[in-house]
């Protein structure tokens, strides 16, 4: 939430030592992000003269990207206010796929499936799986860290470690261990149409098509609702939003309700981008998404946002060029360098996230 | 802060009669330990289950320096148990065919190639190593604060992992360097070789058994030593209130670094001696859910509390290799469930997480003073969630 970290009262602090230093990082940070597309163009220009091959990268990581943003906004909005990483969250994403996968099957959607009855059947998932993920968030939230508020910082990260395992063996028992295949139904891979030497795909339309209103939605709900005041106020401070009348608990979760129904939204577009569900699908996104986060500077929705299609960049990039095993410890990597560095990340300010 | 200025007596002054006790109880239990196994077969199941126990208690008080002691929550522990178990891979096996290098080991083993060290040299690379290690990956984490101390140990951890899994062909897609025969994983490792003990072997179990046992109650001395100690109450103050800390003098850099080095030399300790146990080094072995694992068996046991993590330990070691196993598995079936109870561990274990942070945070024996900050949420400070932000 961008308003809590502007504190409109505070003075202006005079450019400081700290502050170009600050800039340096801001600048050797966007550089490190810049590495890899930047090698990889030149590269592409050497070998075969155009940019085809990293524009198709770059457009498949903005899919990808998609996805992760709408689960960075679960972490960030949950940081912003409890100041807690949300362990579990990734696998509650995973449950919004297998949620979806679940139902495609109750309503009859299948790849035979046309026009309208498919949309609507969709739009139908598409709800359920935002309602069943954004419950579930707030039941955790209810159980897990309502109990620890006052507690050392370790425990309510220690319970969300526990939740995220429990949901983990849920999805286990729910589909199995292995992979599932998830019917395609939209034609995922299917050409729509090109563009400047790069094939759009259904599934590229369908990540933007289900992030864009989302994401307009939740910044509109944050900035004029008066629900989404209250969170900004109990983000900036607890105890004064709570004298001036706002109820601080169910705020929160109501903060965890809106994280859970965006990484529902997340769960289906996966299972209809991927075609594939797995029970440990979370934990790898989980972490992209929580990087997302970091890199865009947790607590900032936009940030959140901008991260998530960053990351989705650089981990389509990985993919293709580098390889498929060795995207988590790429990505990882980012995550330890962005947190070394410049821990609030790029729109983030200083001061509430590290030290 | 009062934090600070009470750590001195913290420890002090239990009551005459208490320590006494204590005394006894421990002599009684390091007694019953050593003669264990002679009550069991010298091949039993029993004896390796209790063998395995013992070098997760190793394990689960470095992690206890860490994060019982220091505060620091390490969810890469996983990290320092592979490099243990991979120095033994390495030096007392064939993996590197291509020198040939034996120090101290058994006749047969003289004209196998590959780099074949005794245990006991093993064992203190192995320390060195990790405890490197710890304060590489511990560095960066310096100016974090709890949560991102987590991620960022997380995030080592899986680096670690993914280096493992994948590194049968170069590091990071660079090179065709075989360094850690990824899934097929590294064997068979020599036997522990001791001097003035025949060569171990794998039919009679009670060797390993001792040695572990050996090994863990160093570890636990140490461990009891350092709590007392004055780094071990320089690790309250930094815990508690590090502003407080350093406006006291304590080192803070240092203190720090010295718990992830600590903690991870006895993770690389009782990782070497993992590998040499199962006589492989197996990239499997290496997920995040070791980390929580050992995690748990330290929140189980009483976070910071020595012996509750020595009982946490052995514990969930026992559940895991023996009860959900053998006893439970049929369970399911018998009140009409179909599925596998042995899928369920790491579900259980979460479960457990959760349930002991809601109900009981400070574990079942419970360190006076962690208590007091888990349940009366006494000295936790600035570290509340409530803070008013500046």
């Amino acid at each position: 939430m961008e308003a809590s970290s502007a504190s409109a009262s505070a003075p202006r602090p005079r450019r400081t030592r700290g502050d170009l230093s600050d800039e340096i990082a801001k600048y050797v940070l966007i550089g490190l992000l810049l590495i890899m597309p930047v090698y990889y163009g030149i590269q592409d220009l050497a070998d075969e003269g155009d940019l085809s091959r990293l524009a198709t990268n770059i457009k498949d990581g903005l899919s990808n990207g998609a996805i992760l943003a709408l689960i960075a906004i679960g972490y960030t909005l949950v940081y912003g206010i409890i100041e807690l990483i949300n362990f579990a969250h990734g696998d509650v994403f995973m449950l919004g796929t297998l949620v979806s996968l679940g139902f495609f099957g109750t309503i009859g959607l299948t790849e035979a499936t046309g026009g309208a009855g498919l949309f609507l059947g969709m739009l139908l998932t598409l709800l359920l799986a935002m309602v069943a993920c954004g419950t579930l968030n707030t039941m955790i939230e209810r159980v897990a860290y309502r109990p620890l508020r006052g507690a050392p910082r370790l425990a309510p990260l220690i319970t969300a470690i526990g939740f995220s395992f429990i949901l983990q063996n849920v999805g286990l028992l729910w589909i199995g261990g292995s992979h599932r295949s998830v019917p395609d139904l939209v034609g995922s891979q299917d050409r729509l149409f090109e563009f400047a030497g790069v094939t759009v795909s259904n599934g590229d339309v369908l990540a933007a098509v289900v992030t864009v209103p989302l994401v307009l939605l939740l910044v509109n709900f944050i900035n004029k609702h008066r629900l989404g005041r209250a969170m900004r106020a109990t983000a900036q401070d607890p105890e004064a939003a709570r004298l001036m009348g706002i109820n601080v608990d169910t705020t929160i979760g109501l903060t965890f309700l809106l994280g859970g129904m965006m990484a529902g939204a997340a769960g289906i577009v996966y299972a209809l981008y991927q075609t594939d569900a797995w029970f440990f699908q979370g934990f790898q996104a989980g972490l992209l998404a929580f990087t997302s986060a970091v890199l865009g500077g947790i607590g900032n929705l936009r940030g959140a946002v901008l991260g998530g299609l960053i990351i989705g960049i650089i981990q389509q990039l990985s993919d293709n060029r580098i390889a498929t095993e060795w995207t988590p410890a790429i990505v990882f990597a980012y995550l330890v360098l962005i947190l070394v560095f410049r821990p609030q990340g790029l729109l983030g300010e200083k001061g509430r996230e590290a030290g | 802060m009062s934090a600070v200025a009470k750590a001195g007596r913290a420890f002090s002054l239990p009551g005459k009669g208490s320590k006494k006790r204590s005394r006894v109880l421990a002599a009684l239990a390091i007694l019953g330990a050593i003669i264990l196994p002679l009550f069991y077969e010298s091949g039993s199941p029993w004896v390796e289950d209790y063998t395995i126990a013992l070098a997760y208690v190793v394990m689960a008080l470095g992690l206890n320096v860490v994060v019982g002691f220091a505060g620091l929550l390490d969810l890469g522990y996983v990290a320092f148990f592979a490099i243990g178990a991979y120095t033994i891979g390495w030096f007392a096996s064939g993996h590197f065919a291509q020198v040939n290098i034996h120090v101290g080991v058994a006749e047969q083993l003289r004209d196998v190639p590959g780099i074949h060290l005794n245990y006991l040299l093993i064992a203190v690379i192995a320390i060195v190593l990790a405890a490197a290690l710890g304060a590489i990956l511990g560095f960066p984490t310096l100016r974090l604060r709890g949560d991102y101390i987590a991620i960022v140990t997380l995030a080592f951890g899986e680096i670690i992992h993914r280096v493992a899994v994948n590194g049968d062909e170069g590091v990071f897609g660079i090179g065709e360097f075989n360094l850690t025969n990824g899934r097929s994983g590294i064997n068979p490792i020599d036997k522990i070789d001791l001097p003035f003990v025949e060569r171990f072997t794998t039919l009679d179990l009670r060797p390993w058994y001792w040695l572990a046992l050996a090994i863990a109650l160093v570890i636990l001395f140490v461990n009891v030593r350092l709590r007392d100690s004055r780094l071990g109450r320089a690790w309250i103050a930094v815990r508690e209130d590090e502003v407080a800390a350093v406006s006291m003098g304590v080192p803070t850099t240092k203190v720090k670094l010295l718990a992830y080095s600590i903690g991870a030399a006895m993770g690389g300790l009782g990782g070497s001696f993992i590998g040499a146990f199962y006589e492989q080094v197996n990239a499997d072995q290496f997920e995040f859910s070791f980390s929580i694992f050992v995690l748990a068996m330290i929140i189980l046991g009483g976070l910071g509390s020595v012996w509750g993590v020595v009982v946490g330990a052995v514990a969930l070691s026992l559940i895991n290799t023996r009860l959900i196993p053998d006893v439970f598995n049929s369970v399911p079936q018998k009140i009409g469930l179909d599925f596998d109870l042995t899928q369920l561990g790491f579900g259980i274990f979460g479960f457990l997480l959760v349930i002991m942070m809601v109900l009981r945070p400070q574990g079942m024996i419970p360190e006076k003073r962690r208590a007091a900050e888990l349940v009366d949420h006494i000295g936790t400070g600035s570290e509340s969630v409530y803070e008013v932000r500046k």
